[in-house]
């Protein structure tokens, strides 16, 4: 654009007159230019959620290339050039690392590391399998003289090869969470996905140098094949050294927690960079690091600083990779295309056919390996979902210009790209959904039995949980012993074996909403309460209500689209572009909160049976002993034993509770003092009694200077000094037994050093 | 191996334990080495803490019912034996079992399947399924956006379809009724051959509920 210059009439002649209104373009070009591009494409991503139907049935790349090209249209129909960004420099160095890290760092590892055979299977014999394939029938078709294509070599067919063999099956993932495939086939696409850019790049390397060659003799190639293996294994260690460096170096930064973020970019980055010099494979280094430090660094680091890498991360990936496919809607459109019918139909054809036999070959092998093997839809879903993605555009983009035909393989590689992410991305839905509902019937089904089904599945993945069935035990078991006895020593600065559960509050940030929880001392909770129910209930009439058949449908509905799934982490990495989820553990996990803190108001409930509204039974029975105390006063009560059991628990934090500060009970302990004054209103000789507990408890309470102590005078009648002792004796006898979900996790008072 | 001898001799009235569970040797010892390992301060029985140590078990909707299960009203703790036995209850069926009259029912009967399903649903042990309980167990299983009057409606419903003698609860005979002419369609299974791989084999709850010669 020219430059203008505006200059203001001055009345002043004679003197070199002073602009006071300057527009100086070229020196903001290209920073403008840059900025203007990534806000066009943020303004798409926002755009695509407005209507929210859009992003369930059509995948996001589909989205941003057909916005990519109407902007594309919109230049050419202007004669514009699009900003020539996309160099190899700029791919390679700037624009992919990002990508990487974004998956590298939201790869859950534990699913990972159990699957690891199978995923380096699918991705590295599977990629290498597509490439040779693809482009030996592409050779084949060369031979061909119809289709003119005959300068093509050998080399240069290889490398067009492991351009469009590098598939993107993220995208399909959303579909099968749907469809509920088990979740070993999450992880395998993920996995497969992320390891599969690092095969296809090593492989473009290599073939790209070998392109150069005139001619290739056999021990070029087992030299080759070696550099293959050299590479890979070396990425992987070098990733590995500098994650373990950047954990520790972390360990050290507890006084500066601002620069922790910057830390993990930094370290990461360099290992690619470095590896980058060394000509290994930079994306297994970069991804190995992301791995090994993500679970020392989260331990070190403050959780403010956890949630900006993370938000980071995710940012800077998807807005690397939405320029990518923007790109290319725009390129597609403005640059000069060489077109090849056959050719370029031909190396669809064998795209999509060689993904199909591959996955079929290679799950027939792996299967009698596997625990649960992968049946037909699994591959079906494996073999469809093979959507090519950004990686594969840019690396086509990106060819040296010595290859004779490189305009042919970019239109060949964006063909394969659009027809893969539109056609494929936009059917697979369906056509899952099809294969599955041929499966089960659901309309003989009754809600009983999808209840039960639900429960007893729930059950067994519990159970195994509980057998540790899923891990590799002796090795598995070898590492951690490892990992505890050392690692965890060099690299955490705090190290205190936390309890697993301590830790996974910590890492929902569940701290900071219990703390929220805390202090209101109304009647909010995070689930709905059941005392309406109760109550309404008592009203309702005892008749039968009569169930239309569309109720029972409705509720069919419901119950398959809110129904907890099992194992529910398959659902925190579905989808690449958004965060991991976590809201179905935080909604378990408060409400198990909510449940206890309920309890412990109970004496504020008027209702005759207080049991009735912890509407989530906290069954752990350390307080059925209290039963055996007392039985001749209480009425079994449905429930009865929730309140007790709970009762027990808050007792026996108390020890804790001075200790650690801790906000957690003190509030709903208030409302003890409304017991005591309920005391006198409620009927029946049980609730008395409970509130004669609630009150020792107040009084235990009162003995830390929380509450000022209270004993109701109403009920002390019943409550004899013997009653008092024995109680508490109790909690003293099961202080050292502490539920890990009562105790505050141990870096609250960590939190004044946080800004 | 000569380990396993060891191992197995270790731990106390083994023989009457595989004996009274049905689990092989090498189950056992795969048993007692998961139990070593959550009992972390070598105390020899676990509570209820050291179940609550499993992060997965804990991310379950009903885990903690699952560890409730494991303790049988009035005790803390849970002793391997304890440990085995209910664990046995999810070992596959033993279809050939010769039939004594006089013999208990082994753990793993399809009958005691269903009871320990029952189990979680019926926390206060009064042999029903009461409309609250079943709400309680609706509300744990499902996401937060189902409202309270749905649930109710879908706790209406399952009672109405099982509950034959019109009490408004489910006792465990209409529980099973309810539950015989199901295919639960879940599997699980693992075999891994060797040694300390070996893991328990749970599998197709479905068609040994459905097989009718146990009822």
């Amino acid at each position: 654009m020219p430059q203008v210059e505006d200059t203001d009439p001055d009345p002043d002649p004679g003197e070199t007159t002073q602009a006071v209104f300057t527009l100086n373009y070229p020196r903001i070009q290209i920073p403008f230019e840059i900025t203007l591009w990534v806000l066009l494409a943020s303004f798409a991503k926002i755009g695509f959620h407005v209507y929210h139907k859009i992003t369930v049935w059509v995948p996001e790349s589909c989205l941003l290339i057909s916005i990519g090209l109407i902007v594309g249209g919109i230049m050419h129909s202007l004669h514009e050039k699009p900003p020539a960004v996309l160099t190899s420099n700029a791919f390679f160095l700037y624009m992919l690392p990002p990508i990487v890290l974004d998956s590298g760092y939201f790869m859950p590892t534990r699913p990972f590391f159990e699957n690891f055979g199978t995923v380096l299977w699918f991705a590295v014999v599977g990629t290498l399998w597509n490439s040779i394939g693809i482009g030996i029938s592409l050779f084949a078709i060369c031979q061909i003289e119809v289709f003119g294509v005959q300068d093509i070599t050998l080399q240069e067919n290889f490398l067009f090869a492991s351009i469009i063999s590098a598939v993107e099956p993220v995208a399909v993932l959303t579909v099968f969470e749907d469809i509920s495939v088990h979740e070993q086939l999450y992880i395998v696409v993920f996995g497969e996905c992320l390891f599969n850019d690092a095969v296809t790049v090593v492989l473009y390397n290599l073939f790209n140098h070998v392109a150069a060659l005139e001619v290739v003799e056999a021990g070029d190639v087992f030299l080759d094949i070696g550099r293959f293996f050299v590479v890979g294994l070396g990425g992987t260690i070098f990733g590995a050294l500098f994650g373990f460096v950047t954990a520790f170096t972390t360990r050290f930064t507890g006084k500066v927690r601002e620069i922790e973020p910057l830390i993990i970019f930094l370290y990461s980055y360099l290992a690619y960079l470095i590896a980058e010099l060394f000509a290994i494979s930079s994306i297994m280094a970069i991804v190995i690091c992301a791995l090994t430090m993500k679970y020392y660094v989260e331990e070190n680091v403050s959780q403010r600083s956890c949630t900006t890498i993370r938000h980071v991360i995710k940012m800077v990936g998807s807005v690397s990779e939405t320029l990518i496919f923007f790109f290319l809607g725009v390129v597609t459109i403005t640059t000069e295309h060489e077109w090849n019918w056959g050719y370029i139909l031909f190396a669809l054809l064998f795209a999509l056919l060689w993904r199909g036999l591959g996955i079929l070959v290679l799950t027939q092998i792996i299967n009698p390996f596997r625990t649960i093997p992968f049946n037909f839809k699994d591959q079906f879903g494996l073999a469809y979902g093979g959507l090519r993605g950004a990686v594969s555009f840019a690396l086509a983009f990106t060819l040296p210009d010595n290859i004779g035909r490189k305009d042919l393989f970019i239109t060949g590689t964006i063909v394969v790209i659009i027809f893969t992410v539109f056609i494929q991305g936009i059917t697979i839905r369906p056509l899952l959904k099809l294969m599955n509902v041929r499966k089960t019937n659901r309309n003989q089904e009754t809600i009983n039995d999808e209840i039960h089904k639900r429960l007893m599945e729930h059950t067994v993945a519990g159970i195994e949980d509980l057998c540790g069935q899923w891990s590799h035990y002796y090795w598995k078991d070898k590492f951690m012993k490892f990992n505890n006895r050392i690692l965890r020593k060099i690299l955490i600065r705090d190290n205190h074996p936390e309890s697993s559960i301590v830790a996974l509050y910590k890492k929902l940030e569940l701290q900071n909403a219990m703390e929220v929880l805390d202090q209101m001392s109304g009647d909010i909770s995070a689930a709905p309460s059941l005392i309406s129910l109760h109550e309404e209930r008592k009203n309702a009439s005892k008749s039968r209500k009569k169930f239309l058949s569309s109720d029972v449908t409705n509720m069919h509905e419901l119950l398959s689209k809110n129904m907890y799934k099992i194992r529910h982490r398959t659902v925190s990495y579905t989808n690449k572009h958004t965060l991991p989820d976590d809201i179905t553990a935080r909604e378990i996990l408060m409400r198990r909160h909510t449940s206890l803190r309920r309890s412990l108001r109970a004496g504020s409930f008027h209702g005759t049976n207080a049991a009735k509204m912890s509407q989530k039974y906290f069954s752990l029975p350390m307080g059925r002993s209290l039963n055996s105390r007392f039985p001749p006063r209480r009425l079994v009560h449905a429930g009865d034993g929730d309140i007790e059991s709970e009762i027990n628990y808050s007792s026996i934090r108390h020890p804790q509770r001075v200790s650690s500060k801790a906000v957690m009970p003190l509030r709903p302990l208030n409302t003890l003092k409304e017991v005591a004054s309920s005391v006198n209103t409620v009927d029946g000789q049980n609730e008395e009694q409970r509130g004669c507990r609630r009150s020792h408890l107040g009084s235990n309470v009162s003995r830390s200077g929380h509450l000022t102590s209270h004993l109701p005078h109403g009920s002390s009648r019943n409550c004899s000094d013997g009653d008092h002792d024995a109680w508490v004796e109790e909690p003293q006898n099961n202080s050292d037994v502490q539920h890990p979900l009562m105790r505050r996790p141990h870096w609250l008072p960590q939190k004044p050093h946080d800004k | 191996m000569g380990s396993t001898n060891s191992t197995l001799l270790k731990i106390p009235n083994v023989e009457v334990l595989m004996q009274e569970t049905g689990f092989s040797p090498a189950h056992i010892i795969r048993l007692h080495d998961r139990f070593k390992a959550l009992d972390k301060e070598g105390r020899g029985h676990l509570c209820p803490h050291d179940f609550g140590a499993i992060k997965e078990l804990a991310m379950n909707p009903i885990g903690d019912r699952i560890i409730g299960a494991f303790f049988s009203p009035g005790k803390e703790t849970v002793d391997f034996h304890t440990f085995v036995k209910i664990l046995a209850h999810f070992r596959p069926v033993d279809k050939d079992r010769p039939k004594e009259p006089n013999s208990p029912e082994p753990i793993n009967s399809r009958s005691n399947k269903l009871k320990f399903a029952f189990q979680l649903y019926d926390q206060d042990k009064d042999g029903k399924i009461s409309r609250d309980e079943l709400l309680q167990v609706l509300r744990a299983m499902l996401g937060m956006q189902v409202t309270d009057e749905q649930l109710e409606s879908i706790a209406d419903r399952t009672i109405q379809e099982a509950d034959l003698d019109r009490d408004d609860t489910i006792s465990f005979e209409e529980f099973r009724k309810a539950c015989k002419h199901k295919r639960f369609t879940m599997f699980r299974f693992c075999i891994r051959p060797g040694e300390r791989k070996l893991m328990l084999t749970l599998c197709h709850w479905s068609s040994e509920l459905q097989d009718q010669h146990e009822l």
